[in-house]
């Protein structure tokens, strides 16, 4: 099979077919930071360090997309939140916006174009698209309405929330809504090719499925529904199995799944349906040797690739600050000697 | 006492009444089964293991187990009066904290169930390391529970029971959360004397270091 450009690869694999090999989405972010010499502060500091970050990333590890996340409570900094940084992790949200329920009365979904750091992201997609052109497909994120209100009020209040105050928290998806739409269709006009919608809240590690499907999945459904462009659903390091078919059903091509879950019994189910994403353990991921970095990746090719539909990744969404370079060169490369199609691996590879 | 027929139900009603958020029968499996203070650990304790049990093999929500938890604790507060509880400074001394982050569910999910367990805890929140050192000096703590949500957060531990070791030899560090549960030999990487795979986890294990056997 002649050689495909990434865009081919992933759109063939989402076609639920077989491409020339299996897609590879190494999902860095503070990565780009190192490669820059930069703190990872002064690194989120411009979309210039973003798009060389990202450049010179994917330089070295050949993957097979860009990826315009910055940090996830970059989208609490639109709502009036702060952000503390660290030397050696993702940045975390500061004090919750919300610290009352009764406050969401009176909450009004802020304007992407008011907020410095949103603009920010839209420069640096529009830089990365200049760059990929339409051979590297360019991954947007969003945090989703569901989700978002953990980094607005904290987990344990809006768990409160959903189980105490029915009508506020009604109120507070339909707001996060309309923000998040607008978001996530800012970045798909400014050059992002599809959105990873992280709803993290939504797997059944944190929800039943049960409430899963009486709050998130028609509500999931209508807000996808609204962005105008490919998404896919991430759930960061979640578990999916229970509501796989209604993940499938919501109109995402693809989801982000966990390394607590099988990808043979994923696969099972989303066959034909839906794209899987994963699931290399990205926290064990930074002691692994080459040797049981090469097994992984050959089991979760041997597990999912079969028939297209797969991007190989890791579990969470981010790949850990920690995780050594020689680690992620070795996926990379055992992606290009054993993923491509047709595989050449069998059931013992898969074990 | 889990063989007998009758705590079995009851125990089962319990978790039944748990999962499913129904605040009423739980109060009314607590008044019929539990007497004293002492029957907590032959009813609440067991059906709290068998949830945290659940959510490690996937068969639960993380949102169970906390509501579980919180339930639990607010009809052991109806139900029994302030003095007849552990004390906080009864062997052994207990304190639980976050290192760094700023996600505190896991450690008020721990906290919880050791209140509904009829344990006395201390409750430092979020904390540093030269915080957490100090303050396990001063209330001479016995087992320090520490909760991390993030990788850099649990690699800190290390550093932490260093300069605990440097002051206290005694006290131990039991650690949970997420990065501890995707890597399963983190735990030892960072000196820690154990490892809750889940919430309820930490009960047991905190019989064992009464016990001397941990």
């Amino acid at each position: 099979m002649t050689s495909m450009t990434s865009m081919q690869r992933v759109l063939t694999t989402l076609g639920h077919q077989e491409p020339d090999r299996v897609p590879l989405f190494l999902l860095l972010t503070m990565h780009g930071a190192k490669e820059l010499g930069l703190s990872i502060r002064e690194y989120f500091g411009s979309a210039a360090n973003v798009v060389e970050g990202q450049r010179r990333l994917r330089a070295k590890y050949q993957d097979d997309c860009f990826y315009n996340f910055f940090y996830a409570g970059l989208e609490i900094e639109a709502w009036g939140g702060e952000t503390i940084f660290r030397e050696d992790g993702p940045p975390n949200s500061g004090k919750p916006i919300i610290s009352h329920p009764d406050e969401i009365l009176k909450l009004e979904p802020p304007k992407v174009q008011d907020s410095p750091s949103l603009l920010k992201v839209l420069e640096a997609t529009r830089q990365l698209k200049q760059i990929a052109g339409d051979e590297v497909p360019i991954i947007g994120v969003a945090i989703s309405p569901f989700s978002l209100p953990v980094m607005q009020m904290g987990f344990e209040a809006y768990l409160d929330l959903m189980d105490s105050h029915p009508d506020l928290f009604e109120r507070l998806l339909q707001i996060n809504q309309v923000f998040s739409v607008e978001w996530a269709n800012a970045q798909l006009t400014s050059g992002a090719t599809a959105i990873c919608y992280f709803d993290p809240i939504s797997s059944s590690s944190m929800i039943p499925k049960d409430l899963y499907l009486k709050h998130c999945f028609e509500f999931t459904r209508q807000t996808l529904a609204k962005i105008q462009g490919p998404t896919a659903t991430h759930l960061a390091s979640g578990r999916a199995l229970p509501i796989l078919e209604n993940l499938a059903q919501t109109g995402t091509a693809v989801v982000g799944v966990s390394a607590e879950e099988s990808l043979a019994d994923l696969k099972e189910i989303a066959r034909g349906k839906v794209t899987l994403l994963g699931n290399l353990n990205g926290i064990e991921m930074r002691r692994w040797t080459p040797e049981e970095t090469k097994q992984n990746v050959i089991e979760a090719i041997a597990q999912a690739g079969p028939g297209g539909g797969f991007i190989l990744s890791d579990n969470h969404g981010e790949i850990p600050w920690q995780v050594p370079d020689d680690v992620l060169l070795t996926i990379s490369e055992t992606v290009r000697q054993y993923g491509n199609y047709p595989l050449q691996l069998d059931a013992e590879d898969g074990r | 006492m889990e063989t007998d027929p009758k705590i079995i139900t009851a125990i089962n009603r319990l978790e039944d009444a748990l999962l499913s958020l129904d605040h009423i029968e739980v109060k009314k499996v607590l008044q019929e089964n539990i007497n004293s203070h002492d029957h907590l650990e032959m009813l609440i304790v067991p059906a709290l293991e068998r949830i945290g049990l659940k959510w490690e093999q996937g068969d639960v929500a993380l949102s169970q187990v906390y509501l579980s938890g919180r339930i639990c604790e607010e009809q052991i507060d109806t139900l029994f009066s302030q003095d007849s509880r552990a004390q906080i400074d009864e062997y052994p001394r207990l304190a639980i904290a976050v290192l760094e982050d700023y996600h505190m569910l896991g450690k008020r999910i721990v906290y919880s169930i050791l209140r509904a367990s009829g344990f006395a805890v201390h409750d430092y929140g979020r904390t540093t390391v030269a915080e957490l050192v100090d303050r396990v000096q001063t209330d001479q703590i016995d087992i320090l529970l520490v909760s991390t949500l993030m990788l850099p957060s649990a690699l800190r531990i290390q550093e932490l029971i260093n300069q605990l070791r440097i002051v206290d030899q005694k006290v131990k560090v039991v650690v949970g959360g997420a990065p501890f549960r995707f890597d399963a030999q983190l735990w030892q990487e960072v000196g820690a004397d154990a490892m809750g795979y889940n919430a309820s986890d930490v009960v047991a294990i905190i019989h064992q270091i009464k016990d001397g056997t941990l």
